[in-house]
């Protein structure tokens, strides 16, 4: 059996080459190499504006690290596929955008609830429907977290450069590890289009989460908060199912007291890790009253502005989130503490400011901008000259 | 040999119905679960061809051929 | 409860003419096939004795809830003892099943590793597993409703890229567990509950539909054939590449109760009645085998297979990877940065 862990020391001197070149790569390329470098070995995708160079990457790089890239008919199978070869010991990613991520939805929370580590990216397009297939936007901010029915929690980063695509991606198939959830990289079209330059790191020092396995006896689906997995072939006669389960992972779809347990949990093993997980960019002003955060590509822009308004005297605070979900309440509160207001720009209609205004206390601004075409730092520095004059 | 695990029957039928030498029989007497299993009427017209043991949809009825093995064997 | 009904040396009285016949009563077994112990001692020691093939299953979710003659638990048992004649080790096997009642069939009673998925996805997860697992047999048991409904695209797309997969249809002709609704492969003209007055779309014959997607292997059999559909079972597991077996089966409770009659035994009957093997149809028109089924092998081919395909393709790609590091030609590898 051709098992991709084989021959590390090829795949290493291979990666070392890579890293030793020049790259002006876009985003989605860099997250493609950055699934490499952290190890993946399985891919499952289907074309899609802007997310296919990610899946064009992937069948090339692949196969020279000893791993496997599939096309399948459809989105539904792309992630299905993923979930089965996570099963069967793979560090399994796929790649879409919002359309696809739609139809990927189901078998997200499918992943939630057989608990399967697994990567997912979303680079994101404007929408609903079909929208402006080619031009980016972030309007899947909240699908990404209530996307798929039922209580759940999930993890997702959002990049703002195509470093970050490359780094981020790592992190994500180490956060599904360590975790045992489906990690989204929830980029936007705009990063993944971005053509800038990326550093690649010795692949000897990329850290690569270890799956833990379970012991004989040990169950697989309960007993810890987060239980070691048992992948096919170990012999444990895994049962792996979607439908409410008991800790050995047989269906028990009747009693309350089953259900509860188990969701409660698939939710806490997140929610105790909220700030385990927080990535946040903080550059804050002392006695600022005025802040601005931003994520993914509208923190370009963002930056700028407010780089400028301190230029000209004026005292900003700038914030950006790298981790989206699970919310990283105490960094983002601790971030506006002092402010008066808070600009929030992003590329939908408020979708991330309705969440900062439940957890800060100054008052939430949305500069939301739709139709494909990002934020220039002009109309955020007027924002905030505007809001540093008010207060 | 013919053996009926009866609780583990629900009374459909097909092994009697379907026996091709008419061994099985229904029996008049229920189960714990409230179904008539079925009872070996004709033992001796068994081939052993064990047709009631793989339509047997609940694993209830299976044969064990200690004679006709050791007859071959 | 377990009843050892002949006894040997009744039967051998009996074959040589000195029995006599009104004392054929009941002996209680002389041992249990699994363990060989009588059954008084296993009762002492496990409790009762039971079926040779439940070592294949989960027992503590036994008996099945399955409905009474439901044809899925005779799919179940007849793919147990399938496995059992060739041997398998059953940690070598991966069931893939999707939602509804014949998903059931090996989830969760089948003892082995199992992945219970979402409807319609079964063909598509195991694709995932058996890209990864080529040496583990990964065996997909689902419904009509499931692979030629739902997942129908999944099924098409499986036979087309040729992994090697086994899948089991078991095509009851309805939606059983959500109580009786028409499925693509309900007849022409079939009352059901979403169908009260009639059916007006027409079936797909699901094999049919695998065989011209390009299935290596191809067959179909009722719940009746179940020494046929055994075999058939078999060379589907043994053949390298898509195999597809369609298992046309009885649903009295949902279908029975629409269409006549809930009586499990009319209903194997009629699959019985209605079979046709497939070698006796030469000459015959389509109007011939309307209400038909057509069973027995339909198509077995020779394509190369996608797993292989996958594993040549990385072997020459680390293959050309490490002659180029030999021999240090690695300096411009722009190329393989821009070669698309």
């Amino acid at each position: 059996m051709n098992r991709p862990a084989e021959n590390i020391e090829l795949t290493d001197l291979y990666l070392a080459g890579l890293a030793e070149q020049e790259h002006f790569i876009q985003g989605d390329e860099a997250a493609a190499l950055g699934a490499i470098f952290a190890g993946c070995t399985f891919f499952g995708g289907y074309p899609i504006t802007p997310a296919s160079e990610i899946a064009e990457v992937m069948a090339r790089e692949l196969p020279n690290v000893g791993g496997y890239y599939v096309q399948f008919e459809d989105e539904l199978a792309s992630i299905s596929a993923v979930i089965g070869a996570a099963w069967a010991g793979a560090r399994a990613m796929t790649a879409t955008s919002g359309p696809g991520f739609s139809l990927m939805q189901e078998n997200i929370g499918y992943a939630c609830m057989t608990e399967t580590p697994c990567v997912i990216i979303n680079v994101q397009r404007s929408g609903p429907s079909t929208g402006q297939a080619t031009l980016p936007a972030q309007g899947d901010v909240m699908q990404a977290r209530w996307g798929t029915h039922g209580d759940h929690e999930i993890i997702a980063l959002a990049p703002s450069s195509a470093q970050e695509a490359f780094d981020l991606v790592i992190r994500c198939f180490n956060l599904a590890e360590e975790y045992r959830t489906p990690v989204i990289l929830l980029m936007d079209g705009e990063i993944g289009h971005l053509r800038e330059r990326v550093i690649l790191p010795d692949p000897r020092t990329v850290e690569q989460t270890q799956r833990r396995k379970a012991r004989e006896g040990e169950d697989v689906f309960g007993g810890a908060i987060v239980p070691p997995m048992t992948e096919f072939g170990d012999g444990g006669f895994v049962h792996v199912t979607g439908s409410t389960h008991k800790e050995d992972g047989l269906r028990d779809v009747q009693t309350q007291s089953v259900h509860d347990r188990l969701v409660r949990r698939l939710v806490a093993k997140i929610e105790q890790a909220r700030e385990e997980i927080a990535l946040v960019d903080v550059d804050s002003e002392e006695g600022a009253e005025v802040g601005v955060l931003a994520y993914g590509a509208t923190a370009r822009p963002a930056k700028g502005a407010v780089l400028r308004a301190r230029s000209e005297g004026r005292s900003v605070s700038f914030c950006r989130p790298v981790t989206i979900w699970p919310f990283p309440i105490s960094r983002i509160q601790e971030a506006s503490r002092g402010l008066r207001q808070l600009l929030v720009p992003e590329m939908n209609l408020g979708q991330l400011a309705r969440e900062v205004e439940r957890f800060v206390d100054c008052e939430v601004v949305p500069l939301s901008k739709i139709g494909g075409v990002v934020h220039s730092s002009q109309e955020i520095h007027a924002a905030i000259v505007e809001a540093t004059d008010s207060c | 040999m013919i053996y009926i695990d009866e609780e583990f029957c629900k009374g459909c039928r097909i092994c009697s119905e379907f026996c091709p030498t008419g061994v099985l029989g229904v029996s008049t007497t229920l189960n714990s679960k409230g179904y008539y299993p079925p009872v070996v009427e004709q033992a001796y017209e068994c081939h052993g061809c064990r047709l009631c043991e793989l339509l047997c949809p609940e694993f209830a009825i299976f044969i064990v051929n200690e004679w006709l093995d050791e007859q071959a064997g | 409860m377990l009843k050892g009904l002949i006894d040997p040396e009744f039967f051998e009285a009996f074959t040589s003419g000195e029995a006599d016949e009104s004392q054929h009563l009941p002996v209680y077994g002389t041992r249990d096939p699994l363990l060989g112990l009588c059954p008084s001692e296993v009762e002492e020691e496990s409790g009762p004795a039971h079926h040779r093939l439940l070592r294949y299953l989960r027992k503590e979710v036994l008996p099945t809830t399955f409905c009474v003659g439901c044809g899925g638990g005779t799919v179940l048992n007849t793919f147990a003892h399938a496995i059992d004649e060739m041997h398998i080790d059953p940690r070598e096997i991966v069931c893939v099943t999707g939602i509804g009642c014949s998903s059931w069939i090996p989830s969760p009673y089948f003892l082995c590793d199992t992945l219970h998925t979402t409807h319609g996805r079964a063909i598509a997860f195991a694709c995932g597993v058996k890209v990864m697992r080529p040496d583990m047999k990964v065996i997909i048991i689902a419904g009509d409703g499931d692979l030629a409904g739902i997942g129908g695209n999944h099924l098409i797309h499986a036979a087309r890229r040729n992994l090697d997969l086994s899948v089991f249809l078991v095509n009851n002709f309805i939606y059983g567990m959500t109580g009786g609704q028409v499925s693509p492969t309900t007849p022409f003209g079939t009352r059901t509950t979403t169908t009260p007055y009639l059916n007006l779309e027409h079936p797909f014959k699901i094999a049919d539909v695998v065989a011209a997607a390009g299935g290596s292997y191809v067959a179909r059999w009722t719940t009746y054939h179940v020494f046929q559909l055994m075999e058939s079972m078999q060379n589907a597991i043994n053949k390298k590449g898509f195999s597809f077996v369609e298992i046309i089966s009885q649903c009295p409770v949902s279908y029975g109760k629409m269409t006549g009659t809930s009586d499990p035994v009319t209903l194997l009957k009629q699959l019985r009645d209605a079979s046709i093997h497939v070698d006796d149809t030469d000459g015959m028109s389509e109007e011939d085998l309307e209400g038909k089924f057509v069973v027995g092998k339909l198509v077995e081919r020779q394509r190369a297979e996608f797993g292989d395909g996958l594993r040549q393709l990385i072997s020459e790609r680390r293959e050309s990877i490490s002659a180029e590091l030999d021999r240090g030609l690695r300096q411009d590898t722009s190329a393989l940065e821009t070669g698309r």
